[in-house]
Protein backbone atom coordinates (compact mmCIF):
# COMPACT_ATOMS: atom_id res chain seq x y z
CA UNK A 1 0.00 0.00 0.00
CA UNK A 2 1.22 3.26 -1.13
CA UNK A 3 2.59 5.37 2.07
CA UNK A 4 0.29 8.31 1.44
CA UNK A 5 -3.08 5.61 1.56
CA UNK A 6 -1.74 4.06 5.01
CA UNK A 7 -0.96 7.79 6.19
CA UNK A 8 -5.01 8.28 5.25
CA UNK A 9 -6.19 5.20 7.00
CA UNK A 10 -4.13 6.13 10.00
CA UNK A 11 -5.58 9.41 10.79
CA UNK A 12 -9.22 7.78 10.01
CA UNK A 13 -8.38 4.99 12.46
CA UNK A 14 -7.29 7.97 14.97
CA UNK A 15 -10.35 10.23 14.26
CA UNK A 16 -12.52 7.37 14.62
CA UNK A 17 -10.72 6.40 18.08
CA UNK A 18 -10.96 9.48 19.63
CA UNK A 19 -14.17 10.73 19.01
CA UNK A 20 -15.36 7.31 19.97
CA UNK A 21 -13.46 7.70 23.57
CA UNK A 22 -14.14 11.39 23.41
CA UNK A 23 -18.11 10.38 23.85
CA UNK A 24 -19.50 11.62 27.73
CA UNK A 25 -16.89 10.05 30.18
CA UNK A 26 -18.79 10.46 33.78
CA UNK A 27 -15.66 12.75 34.97
CA UNK A 28 -15.77 15.04 32.08
CA UNK A 29 -15.47 18.51 33.04
CA UNK A 30 -14.22 21.66 32.09
CA UNK A 31 -12.02 22.52 35.23
CA UNK A 32 -8.19 22.41 34.31
CA UNK A 33 -7.57 22.11 38.16
CA UNK A 34 -9.78 18.90 38.26
CA UNK A 35 -8.64 17.37 34.82
CA UNK A 36 -5.02 18.34 35.99
CA UNK A 37 -5.69 16.53 39.63
CA UNK A 38 -7.15 13.69 38.02
CA UNK A 39 -4.85 12.81 35.12
CA UNK A 40 -1.50 14.29 35.63
CA UNK A 41 -0.97 15.15 39.58
CA UNK A 42 -0.28 11.74 40.34
CA UNK A 43 2.97 11.50 38.26
CA UNK A 44 3.48 14.92 38.06
CA UNK A 45 2.67 16.15 41.46
CA UNK A 46 -0.54 18.29 42.54
CA UNK A 47 1.37 21.30 41.84
CA UNK A 48 3.42 20.39 38.70
CA UNK A 49 6.61 20.25 40.83
CA UNK A 50 7.59 16.64 39.73
CA UNK A 51 7.84 12.73 41.18
CA UNK A 52 7.39 9.96 38.79
CA UNK A 53 7.50 12.57 36.13
CA UNK A 54 9.78 15.73 35.33
CA UNK A 55 8.40 19.29 36.52
CA UNK A 56 5.75 21.04 34.33
CA UNK A 57 5.73 24.28 36.90
CA UNK A 58 9.06 25.08 35.74
CA UNK A 59 9.79 29.19 34.25
CA UNK A 60 12.13 27.59 32.10
CA UNK A 61 10.55 24.78 30.75
CA UNK A 62 7.15 26.94 29.99
CA UNK A 63 9.45 29.19 28.04
CA UNK A 64 10.76 26.65 25.69
CA UNK A 65 7.36 24.81 25.79
CA UNK A 66 4.83 26.05 22.88
CA UNK A 67 1.29 24.76 22.88
CA UNK A 68 1.48 22.31 19.90
CA UNK A 69 4.60 20.99 21.94
CA UNK A 70 2.13 20.37 25.16
CA UNK A 71 -0.76 19.17 23.10
CA UNK A 72 1.30 16.87 20.85
CA UNK A 73 3.09 15.42 24.68
CA UNK A 74 -0.06 14.93 25.98
CA UNK A 75 -1.69 13.16 22.96
CA UNK A 76 1.32 11.18 21.94
CA UNK A 77 3.00 10.46 25.49
CA UNK A 78 6.38 8.80 25.51
CA UNK A 79 6.26 5.80 23.93
CA UNK A 80 8.59 2.88 26.11
CA UNK A 81 8.71 5.73 29.08
CA UNK A 82 6.41 6.26 31.73
CA UNK A 83 4.56 9.68 30.01
CA UNK A 84 1.32 7.67 28.42
CA UNK A 85 -0.90 8.52 25.69
CA UNK A 86 -4.01 10.81 26.72
CA UNK A 87 -5.97 9.69 23.25
CA UNK A 88 -9.13 9.63 25.52
CA UNK A 89 -9.50 13.28 26.68
CA UNK A 90 -11.36 15.81 23.73
CA UNK A 91 -9.44 18.51 22.26
CA UNK A 92 -11.48 20.79 24.53
CA UNK A 93 -9.71 18.96 27.52
CA UNK A 94 -6.52 18.95 25.83
CA UNK A 95 -6.73 22.85 25.59
CA UNK A 96 -7.63 23.66 29.45
CA UNK A 97 -5.29 21.08 30.41
CA UNK A 98 -2.73 23.31 28.65
CA UNK A 99 -4.27 26.51 29.73
CA UNK A 100 -4.39 25.24 33.68
CA UNK A 101 -0.73 24.49 33.28
CA UNK A 102 0.42 28.17 31.07
CA UNK A 103 -0.82 28.71 34.78
CA UNK A 104 2.05 28.32 36.49
CA UNK A 105 4.40 30.61 34.36
CA UNK A 106 5.00 33.18 36.41
CA UNK A 107 2.95 36.32 35.54
CA UNK A 108 4.35 38.56 32.58
CA UNK A 109 5.86 36.36 31.05
CA UNK A 110 4.88 35.60 27.20
CA UNK A 111 4.06 32.23 25.85
CA UNK A 112 6.32 30.51 23.52
CA UNK A 113 5.38 30.98 19.98
CA UNK A 114 4.93 28.01 18.00
CA UNK A 115 7.72 28.40 15.39
CA UNK A 116 7.98 25.95 12.83
CA UNK A 117 11.01 27.20 10.68
CA UNK A 118 13.94 25.06 10.87
CA UNK A 119 17.17 26.10 12.71
CA UNK A 120 20.54 25.07 9.99
CA UNK A 121 23.60 23.23 11.35
CA UNK A 122 26.54 21.47 10.96
CA UNK A 123 25.34 17.99 12.04
CA UNK A 124 28.70 16.08 12.84
CA UNK A 125 29.79 19.49 14.80
CA UNK A 126 27.18 18.89 16.65
CA UNK A 127 27.45 14.94 17.20
CA UNK A 128 31.32 15.96 18.81
CA UNK A 129 29.40 18.31 20.70
CA UNK A 130 26.58 15.56 21.82
CA UNK A 131 28.99 13.11 22.70
CA UNK A 132 30.71 15.94 24.96
CA UNK A 133 28.36 17.86 26.56
CA UNK A 134 25.10 15.73 26.49
CA UNK A 135 26.10 12.02 26.57
CA UNK A 136 26.41 12.13 30.08
CA UNK A 137 22.77 12.80 31.03
CA UNK A 138 21.06 11.85 28.08
CA UNK A 139 23.16 8.74 27.06
CA UNK A 140 25.39 8.19 23.96
CA UNK A 141 22.09 7.13 21.38
CA UNK A 142 19.44 10.10 23.18
CA UNK A 143 18.22 6.69 25.21
CA UNK A 144 17.20 8.87 28.91
CA UNK A 145 18.53 8.41 31.94
CA UNK A 146 17.53 4.91 33.62
CA UNK A 147 13.85 4.46 35.51
CA UNK A 148 11.30 6.49 35.80
CA UNK A 149 12.65 9.45 38.24
CA UNK A 150 10.44 8.86 40.81
CA UNK A 151 11.52 9.87 44.01
CA UNK A 152 10.57 7.09 46.14
CA UNK A 153 11.97 8.79 49.17
CA UNK A 154 14.95 7.20 48.29
CA UNK A 155 18.85 8.87 48.20
CA UNK A 156 19.34 9.40 44.54
CA UNK A 157 21.98 11.16 42.47
CA UNK A 158 20.41 13.17 39.98
CA UNK A 159 16.88 14.84 41.22
CA UNK A 160 15.04 14.94 38.02
CA UNK A 161 15.71 11.98 35.19
CA UNK A 162 16.96 12.97 31.93
CA UNK A 163 14.35 12.66 29.12
CA UNK A 164 15.15 10.10 25.98
CA UNK A 165 15.95 12.37 23.11
CA UNK A 166 15.91 9.91 20.31
CA UNK A 167 12.19 9.28 21.43
CA UNK A 168 9.48 9.05 18.70
CA UNK A 169 6.61 10.93 20.85
CA UNK A 170 9.69 13.52 21.61
CA UNK A 171 10.43 13.89 18.56
CA UNK A 172 7.49 14.80 16.88
CA UNK A 173 6.47 17.13 19.48
CA UNK A 174 9.01 19.43 19.77
CA UNK A 175 9.74 22.33 17.30
CA UNK A 176 13.64 22.89 16.91
CA UNK A 177 12.81 26.55 18.41
CA UNK A 178 11.51 24.25 21.97
CA UNK A 179 15.16 22.45 21.77
CA UNK A 180 17.11 25.63 21.16
CA UNK A 181 15.41 27.22 23.35
CA UNK A 182 15.91 24.29 26.02
CA UNK A 183 19.48 24.60 25.10
CA UNK A 184 19.68 28.15 25.34
CA UNK A 185 18.30 28.66 28.89
CA UNK A 186 18.40 25.40 30.19
CA UNK A 187 15.98 24.60 32.72
CA UNK A 188 16.98 26.30 36.43
CA UNK A 189 15.62 24.03 39.04
CA UNK A 190 16.41 20.61 37.59
CA UNK A 191 20.27 19.13 36.09
CA UNK A 192 19.47 20.34 32.66
CA UNK A 193 21.92 23.21 32.55
CA UNK A 194 21.95 26.61 30.27
CA UNK A 195 24.62 25.37 27.43
CA UNK A 196 24.76 29.45 26.68
CA UNK A 197 26.06 29.95 30.23
CA UNK A 198 28.70 26.93 29.91
CA UNK A 199 30.00 28.85 27.22
CA UNK A 200 29.28 27.75 23.98
CA UNK A 201 28.40 30.06 21.07
CA UNK A 202 24.66 30.36 19.35
CA UNK A 203 26.19 28.25 16.35
CA UNK A 204 27.26 25.35 18.20
CA UNK A 205 23.83 25.20 20.06
CA UNK A 206 22.02 25.03 16.50
CA UNK A 207 24.62 22.20 15.75
CA UNK A 208 23.28 20.55 18.32
CA UNK A 209 19.33 21.63 17.41
CA UNK A 210 20.37 19.75 14.43
CA UNK A 211 22.04 16.51 16.06
CA UNK A 212 19.57 16.14 18.27
CA UNK A 213 16.86 16.02 15.32
CA UNK A 214 18.40 13.73 13.45
CA UNK A 215 18.45 10.82 16.09
CA UNK A 216 16.75 8.29 14.75
CA UNK A 217 13.58 7.37 16.57
CA UNK A 218 14.20 4.20 18.40
CA UNK A 219 12.26 1.09 17.11
CA UNK A 220 10.28 0.09 20.23
CA UNK A 221 9.35 -3.42 20.91
CA UNK A 222 5.86 -2.68 20.97
CA UNK A 223 4.32 -3.85 23.74
CA UNK A 224 1.22 -3.82 22.01
CA UNK A 225 1.90 -5.80 19.50
CA UNK A 226 3.90 -8.45 21.27
CA UNK A 227 2.70 -8.66 24.61
CA UNK A 228 -1.35 -9.16 23.59
CA UNK A 229 -0.64 -12.35 22.02
CA UNK A 230 1.14 -13.65 25.45
CA UNK A 231 -1.60 -15.82 27.75
CA UNK A 232 -2.31 -14.05 30.96
CA UNK A 233 -1.07 -16.63 32.88
CA UNK A 234 1.56 -19.25 32.73
CA UNK A 235 0.70 -22.72 33.94
CA UNK A 236 1.91 -26.25 34.09
CA UNK A 237 0.53 -29.66 35.03
CA UNK A 238 1.83 -31.75 37.95
CA UNK A 239 2.04 -35.38 37.81
CA UNK A 240 2.37 -34.98 41.62
CA UNK A 241 -0.72 -34.66 44.72
CA UNK A 242 -1.57 -31.14 45.93
CA UNK A 243 0.93 -31.93 49.38
CA UNK A 244 3.87 -33.25 47.02
CA UNK A 245 3.38 -30.41 44.56
CA UNK A 246 3.70 -28.07 47.00
CA UNK A 247 6.85 -29.61 48.81
CA UNK A 248 8.24 -29.27 45.26
CA UNK A 249 7.30 -26.09 44.58
CA UNK A 250 9.04 -24.74 47.87
CA UNK A 251 12.33 -26.67 47.52
CA UNK A 252 11.71 -24.77 43.29
CA UNK A 253 11.56 -21.52 44.83
CA UNK A 254 14.55 -21.93 47.53
CA UNK A 255 16.58 -23.33 44.93
CA UNK A 256 15.74 -19.78 42.60
CA UNK A 257 17.20 -17.94 45.62
CA UNK A 258 13.47 -16.39 46.55
CA UNK A 259 12.46 -16.29 49.89
CA UNK A 260 9.28 -17.79 51.18
CA UNK A 261 6.32 -15.52 52.40
CA UNK A 262 3.32 -18.12 53.40
CA UNK A 263 1.60 -21.02 51.76
CA UNK A 264 -2.53 -21.05 52.43
CA UNK A 265 -5.36 -22.02 51.57
CA UNK A 266 -6.63 -19.08 48.64
CA UNK A 267 -10.07 -18.33 50.77
CA UNK A 268 -7.03 -17.67 53.78
CA UNK A 269 -6.01 -14.57 51.16
CA UNK A 270 -9.67 -13.22 51.21
CA UNK A 271 -11.33 -14.03 54.67
CA UNK A 272 -9.78 -15.26 57.93
CA UNK A 273 -12.79 -17.06 58.77
CA UNK A 274 -12.73 -19.30 55.97
CA UNK A 275 -14.04 -22.55 54.96
CA UNK A 276 -10.19 -23.61 54.38
CA UNK A 277 -10.62 -25.29 50.46
CA UNK A 278 -7.60 -27.40 50.14
CA UNK A 279 -8.43 -27.39 46.55
CA UNK A 280 -6.65 -23.93 46.06
CA UNK A 281 -3.79 -23.15 47.77
CA UNK A 282 -1.27 -20.45 47.38
CA UNK A 283 2.40 -20.18 47.99
CA UNK A 284 3.86 -16.29 47.97
CA UNK A 285 7.55 -15.78 48.10
CA UNK A 286 9.65 -12.89 47.03
CA UNK A 287 13.20 -12.07 45.76
CA UNK A 288 13.90 -8.67 47.50
CA UNK A 289 17.20 -8.40 45.01
CA UNK A 290 15.04 -8.29 42.21
CA UNK A 291 12.28 -6.21 43.55
CA UNK A 292 14.68 -3.51 45.20
CA UNK A 293 16.30 -3.29 41.66
CA UNK A 294 12.64 -3.58 40.15
CA UNK A 295 11.61 -0.27 41.84
CA UNK A 296 13.70 1.65 40.78
CA UNK A 297 13.18 1.15 37.22
CA UNK A 298 9.01 1.85 38.16
CA UNK A 299 8.01 1.83 41.38
CA UNK A 300 4.61 0.50 40.07
CA UNK A 301 5.76 -3.11 39.89
CA UNK A 302 4.03 -3.53 43.34
CA UNK A 303 1.02 -4.53 40.71
CA UNK A 304 3.31 -7.56 39.82
CA UNK A 305 3.45 -8.76 43.91
CA UNK A 306 3.56 -11.04 45.44
CA UNK A 307 5.07 -13.82 43.58
CA UNK A 308 2.16 -15.72 43.87
CA UNK A 309 2.32 -19.22 42.56
CA UNK A 310 -1.89 -20.88 42.75
CA UNK A 311 -2.03 -24.84 42.55
CA UNK A 312 -5.54 -25.85 41.55
CA UNK A 313 -7.20 -29.35 42.02
CA UNK A 314 -9.47 -30.39 39.52
CA UNK A 315 -10.72 -34.02 39.28
CA UNK A 316 -7.56 -35.23 40.75
CA UNK A 317 -5.41 -33.34 38.55
CA UNK A 318 -3.00 -30.94 40.25
CA UNK A 319 -1.86 -27.57 38.07
CA UNK A 320 0.44 -24.95 39.18
CA UNK A 321 -0.13 -21.16 37.90
CA UNK A 322 1.22 -17.63 38.41
CA UNK A 323 0.53 -14.16 36.54
CA UNK A 324 2.25 -13.93 33.52
CA UNK A 325 4.57 -10.69 33.75
CA UNK A 326 4.96 -10.22 30.29
CA UNK A 327 0.68 -9.96 29.66
CA UNK A 328 0.95 -7.44 32.45
CA UNK A 329 4.00 -5.13 31.50
CA UNK A 330 2.03 -4.32 28.11
CA UNK A 331 0.25 -1.81 30.30
CA UNK A 332 2.92 0.07 31.86
CA UNK A 333 4.16 1.71 28.44
CA UNK A 334 7.92 1.12 29.91
CA UNK A 335 10.50 -0.50 27.65
CA UNK A 336 12.87 -0.71 30.14
CA UNK A 337 10.64 -3.06 32.07
CA UNK A 338 9.39 -5.10 29.66
CA UNK A 339 12.66 -6.57 29.96
CA UNK A 340 12.56 -7.56 33.93
CA UNK A 341 9.21 -8.85 33.19
CA UNK A 342 11.42 -10.94 30.59
CA UNK A 343 13.44 -11.96 33.09
CA UNK A 344 10.84 -12.57 35.64
CA UNK A 345 8.58 -14.94 33.08
CA UNK A 346 11.58 -17.33 32.68
CA UNK A 347 12.19 -17.13 36.37
CA UNK A 348 8.46 -18.65 37.05
CA UNK A 349 8.61 -20.55 34.29
CA UNK A 350 11.98 -22.15 35.65
CA UNK A 351 10.26 -22.75 39.15
CA UNK A 352 7.04 -24.05 37.99
CA UNK A 353 8.69 -26.84 35.91
CA UNK A 354 11.63 -27.33 38.18
CA UNK A 355 8.02 -28.14 40.36
CA UNK A 356 6.17 -30.40 37.79
CA UNK A 357 8.78 -32.01 36.63
CA UNK B 1 17.39 18.15 1.38
CA UNK B 2 17.24 15.48 3.51
CA UNK B 3 16.32 16.96 6.98
CA UNK B 4 13.32 19.11 5.21
CA UNK B 5 11.93 15.99 4.05
CA UNK B 6 12.38 14.41 7.36
CA UNK B 7 10.68 17.25 8.97
CA UNK B 8 7.91 17.60 6.85
CA UNK B 9 6.84 14.00 5.47
CA UNK B 10 8.67 11.96 8.27
CA UNK B 11 7.42 13.65 11.57
CA UNK B 12 3.70 14.47 10.84
CA UNK B 13 3.74 10.68 9.64
CA UNK B 14 5.44 9.40 12.70
CA UNK B 15 3.47 11.15 14.95
CA UNK B 16 -0.31 9.98 13.00
CA UNK B 17 1.36 6.35 13.60
CA UNK B 18 1.53 6.82 17.58
CA UNK B 19 -1.52 8.17 17.42
CA UNK B 20 -2.79 5.20 15.77
CA UNK B 21 -1.64 2.94 18.72
CA UNK B 22 -4.47 1.59 20.81
CA UNK B 23 -5.37 4.62 23.78
CA UNK B 24 -3.77 2.69 27.19
CA UNK B 25 -3.90 5.96 29.82
CA UNK B 26 -6.49 3.99 31.49
CA UNK B 27 -5.70 0.77 31.94
CA UNK B 28 -3.85 2.26 35.10
CA UNK B 29 -5.19 3.95 37.24
CA UNK B 30 -3.14 5.70 39.41
CA UNK B 31 -3.78 8.84 42.33
CA UNK B 32 -2.12 11.09 44.41
CA UNK B 33 -3.38 11.91 48.27
CA UNK B 34 -1.28 15.07 49.70
CA UNK B 35 -1.12 13.47 52.74
CA UNK B 36 1.21 11.49 55.39
CA UNK B 37 1.02 8.09 54.32
CA UNK B 38 -0.34 6.97 57.75
CA UNK B 39 -2.96 9.00 57.27
CA UNK B 40 -3.67 8.39 53.65
CA UNK B 41 -3.53 4.08 54.37
CA UNK B 42 -6.28 4.82 56.69
CA UNK B 43 -8.06 6.72 54.55
CA UNK B 44 -7.97 3.82 51.34
CA UNK B 45 -9.21 0.76 53.88
CA UNK B 46 -11.92 3.02 54.84
CA UNK B 47 -13.44 4.08 51.02
CA UNK B 48 -12.57 -0.04 50.28
CA UNK B 49 -14.52 -0.52 53.00
CA UNK B 50 -17.56 2.40 52.11
CA UNK B 51 -17.63 0.54 48.76
CA UNK B 52 -18.91 -2.93 50.87
CA UNK B 53 -15.49 -4.92 50.21
CA UNK B 54 -13.52 -6.02 52.93
CA UNK B 55 -9.90 -5.71 53.44
CA UNK B 56 -8.36 -9.18 53.62
CA UNK B 57 -4.70 -8.55 54.29
CA UNK B 58 -2.14 -5.68 53.74
CA UNK B 59 1.51 -6.68 52.99
CA UNK B 60 3.91 -4.61 53.87
CA UNK B 61 6.44 -4.72 51.13
CA UNK B 62 8.75 -2.22 52.70
CA UNK B 63 9.57 -3.94 55.91
CA UNK B 64 10.52 -7.55 53.51
CA UNK B 65 12.94 -4.88 51.74
CA UNK B 66 14.06 -3.69 54.76
CA UNK B 67 14.80 -6.56 55.63
CA UNK B 68 16.90 -7.52 52.64
CA UNK B 69 19.16 -4.31 54.08
CA UNK B 70 17.09 -1.81 51.20
CA UNK B 71 16.18 1.84 52.31
CA UNK B 72 12.79 2.53 51.60
CA UNK B 73 9.85 4.48 51.90
CA UNK B 74 6.31 2.84 52.83
CA UNK B 75 5.40 0.60 50.42
CA UNK B 76 2.20 -1.19 50.71
CA UNK B 77 -0.10 -4.05 48.86
CA UNK B 78 -3.63 -3.56 50.18
CA UNK B 79 -5.90 -7.23 49.37
CA UNK B 80 -9.42 -6.89 49.31
CA UNK B 81 -12.43 -8.41 48.13
CA UNK B 82 -16.09 -9.47 48.83
CA UNK B 83 -15.95 -12.95 50.42
CA UNK B 84 -19.23 -14.41 48.56
CA UNK B 85 -17.97 -13.41 45.38
CA UNK B 86 -14.21 -14.61 45.66
CA UNK B 87 -15.86 -18.07 46.79
CA UNK B 88 -18.32 -18.40 43.44
CA UNK B 89 -15.15 -17.76 41.46
CA UNK B 90 -12.97 -19.76 43.08
CA UNK B 91 -15.55 -22.43 42.10
CA UNK B 92 -16.16 -21.63 38.86
CA UNK B 93 -13.56 -19.84 37.34
CA UNK B 94 -10.40 -20.57 39.37
CA UNK B 95 -8.29 -19.82 36.13
CA UNK B 96 -8.72 -16.25 37.51
CA UNK B 97 -7.34 -16.47 41.39
CA UNK B 98 -3.59 -15.39 39.82
CA UNK B 99 -5.04 -12.26 39.35
CA UNK B 100 -7.14 -12.59 42.76
CA UNK B 101 -7.69 -11.20 45.37
CA UNK B 102 -8.32 -7.68 44.48
CA UNK B 103 -5.30 -4.78 45.24
CA UNK B 104 -4.57 -1.56 45.78
CA UNK B 105 -0.37 -0.29 45.92
CA UNK B 106 0.34 2.02 47.74
CA UNK B 107 3.30 4.23 48.69
CA UNK B 108 4.67 7.45 50.22
CA UNK B 109 6.04 9.83 48.31
CA UNK B 110 7.96 12.37 50.34
CA UNK B 111 4.76 14.10 52.15
CA UNK B 112 1.95 12.54 49.65
CA UNK B 113 0.96 8.89 49.18
CA UNK B 114 0.15 7.39 45.75
CA UNK B 115 -2.23 4.60 45.23
CA UNK B 116 -2.63 2.61 42.07
CA UNK B 117 -4.39 -0.38 40.61
CA UNK B 118 -5.13 -1.89 36.80
CA UNK B 119 -7.81 -1.77 35.47
CA UNK B 120 -10.22 -4.51 36.41
CA UNK B 121 -11.37 -4.19 32.88
CA UNK B 122 -8.01 -5.71 31.34
CA UNK B 123 -9.22 -9.38 33.09
CA UNK B 124 -12.17 -9.63 29.99
CA UNK B 125 -9.17 -8.75 27.30
CA UNK B 126 -7.31 -11.37 29.45
CA UNK B 127 -10.23 -13.70 29.87
CA UNK B 128 -12.66 -13.31 27.95
CA UNK B 129 -15.01 -14.63 30.69
CA UNK B 130 -18.19 -13.28 29.15
CA UNK B 131 -20.27 -14.09 32.05
CA UNK B 132 -17.95 -11.99 34.20
CA UNK B 133 -18.11 -9.15 31.99
CA UNK B 134 -20.27 -6.71 34.04
CA UNK B 135 -18.86 -7.91 37.36
CA UNK B 136 -15.24 -6.49 35.75
CA UNK B 137 -16.92 -3.81 35.20
CA UNK B 138 -18.63 -3.30 38.56
CA UNK B 139 -15.19 -3.62 40.28
CA UNK B 140 -13.81 -1.29 37.60
CA UNK B 141 -16.18 1.34 38.39
CA UNK B 142 -15.82 0.76 42.58
CA UNK B 143 -11.81 0.96 42.03
CA UNK B 144 -12.31 4.16 40.52
CA UNK B 145 -14.40 5.66 43.22
CA UNK B 146 -12.42 4.17 45.61
CA UNK B 147 -9.59 5.87 44.41
CA UNK B 148 -11.51 9.45 43.83
CA UNK B 149 -12.31 9.44 47.35
CA UNK B 150 -8.55 8.51 48.68
CA UNK B 151 -7.61 11.36 46.39
CA UNK B 152 -10.45 13.94 47.53
CA UNK B 153 -10.18 15.20 51.08
C1 LIG C 1 2.38 7.57 34.82
C2 LIG C 1 3.07 8.81 35.04
C3 LIG C 1 2.68 10.03 34.21
C4 LIG C 1 1.43 10.56 34.03
C5 LIG C 1 0.09 10.03 34.55
C6 LIG C 1 1.62 11.77 33.24
N1 LIG C 1 2.95 11.93 32.96
FE1 LIG C 1 3.73 13.46 31.85
N2 LIG C 1 5.61 12.59 31.99
C7 LIG C 1 5.91 11.49 32.76
C8 LIG C 1 7.33 11.22 32.65
C9 LIG C 1 8.09 10.08 33.36
C10 LIG C 1 7.86 12.18 31.76
C11 LIG C 1 9.33 12.29 31.28
C12 LIG C 1 9.49 11.51 29.99
C13 LIG C 1 10.84 10.83 29.84
O1 LIG C 1 11.48 10.50 30.85
O2 LIG C 1 11.24 10.55 28.69
C14 LIG C 1 6.75 13.05 31.39
C15 LIG C 1 6.85 14.14 30.53
C16 LIG C 1 5.84 15.06 30.30
C17 LIG C 1 5.98 16.29 29.54
C18 LIG C 1 7.25 16.77 28.87
C19 LIG C 1 8.03 17.58 29.86
C20 LIG C 1 9.28 18.16 29.30
O3 LIG C 1 10.13 18.60 30.09
O4 LIG C 1 9.44 18.15 28.08
C21 LIG C 1 4.78 16.95 29.59
C22 LIG C 1 4.46 18.30 28.95
C23 LIG C 1 3.88 16.12 30.35
N3 LIG C 1 4.55 14.98 30.76
C24 LIG C 1 2.57 16.45 30.61
C25 LIG C 1 1.65 15.59 31.23
C26 LIG C 1 0.26 15.89 31.39
C27 LIG C 1 -0.42 17.20 30.96
C28 LIG C 1 -0.31 14.81 32.00
C29 LIG C 1 -1.78 14.59 32.32
C30 LIG C 1 -2.69 14.72 31.21
C31 LIG C 1 0.75 13.83 32.24
N4 LIG C 1 1.92 14.35 31.76
C32 LIG C 1 0.59 12.61 32.87
C33 LIG C 1 5.02 10.74 33.52
C34 LIG C 1 3.64 10.90 33.55
C1 LIG D 1 23.55 17.13 33.99
C2 LIG D 1 22.68 16.36 33.17
C3 LIG D 1 22.28 16.94 31.81
C4 LIG D 1 23.12 17.37 30.79
C5 LIG D 1 24.64 17.44 30.79
C6 LIG D 1 22.26 17.71 29.68
N1 LIG D 1 20.94 17.51 30.01
FE1 LIG D 1 19.35 17.88 28.85
N2 LIG D 1 18.11 17.47 30.37
C7 LIG D 1 18.49 17.01 31.61
C8 LIG D 1 17.32 16.88 32.45
C9 LIG D 1 17.30 16.38 33.88
C10 LIG D 1 16.21 17.31 31.67
C11 LIG D 1 14.75 17.37 32.11
C12 LIG D 1 14.49 18.77 32.60
C13 LIG D 1 13.07 18.99 32.98
O1 LIG D 1 12.57 18.28 33.83
O2 LIG D 1 12.46 19.93 32.45
C14 LIG D 1 16.76 17.67 30.37
C15 LIG D 1 15.98 18.13 29.31
C16 LIG D 1 16.43 18.26 28.02
C17 LIG D 1 15.59 18.51 26.87
C18 LIG D 1 14.07 18.65 26.89
C19 LIG D 1 13.49 17.25 26.73
C20 LIG D 1 12.01 17.20 26.89
O3 LIG D 1 11.49 16.12 27.17
O4 LIG D 1 11.37 18.23 26.77
C21 LIG D 1 16.41 18.55 25.78
C22 LIG D 1 15.98 18.74 24.33
C23 LIG D 1 17.76 18.34 26.26
N3 LIG D 1 17.74 18.18 27.62
C24 LIG D 1 18.88 18.31 25.44
C25 LIG D 1 20.17 18.29 25.94
C26 LIG D 1 21.35 18.45 25.11
C27 LIG D 1 21.34 18.56 23.59
C28 LIG D 1 22.42 18.46 25.96
C29 LIG D 1 23.87 18.69 25.61
C30 LIG D 1 24.15 19.94 24.97
C31 LIG D 1 21.92 18.26 27.31
N4 LIG D 1 20.56 18.17 27.25
C32 LIG D 1 22.71 18.13 28.43
C33 LIG D 1 19.78 16.71 32.01
C34 LIG D 1 20.92 17.05 31.31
Amino acid sequence: MPLIQRLHRFIAACVVCTLGSAAPAAWATDDGAKLYAHHCAACHGSRGTGGVGVPLALPDFLAAADDNFLRKTIRLGRPGRVMPAFRQLSDAEVDTLIRYIRGWAPTGTSKAAIEKSSIKGNVERGGKLYARYCAACHGAHGEGGHGTGVTFSRPRDLPVLAPALNNPGLLAAASDATIKTTLMRGRRGTPMPSFLKLGLKEQDIDDLVVYVRAFKPETLPDPVQSMADEPPVIERASPYDMDKTVERLKEAIGAANMRLIRTESFDRTFSEDSRENKRHVVVDSCDFDFLNQALKIDPRVGLFLPCRFTLSERDGKVSVSTINPKRLSAIFNNSELNQLCDKMHKVYVDILEEATF
Amino acid sequence: MKFRALRHIFFPWLAAMLLALPARADELLMVRAERPFADAINDLQIAIQDHGYKVARIQRVDVGLASGGYATAEYRLVFFGKPEEMREIEDRYPELLPYLPLKIVIFAEGNSALALAYNPAILQGFFKIDPLQSRFQRWEKDIREILDQFAAQ
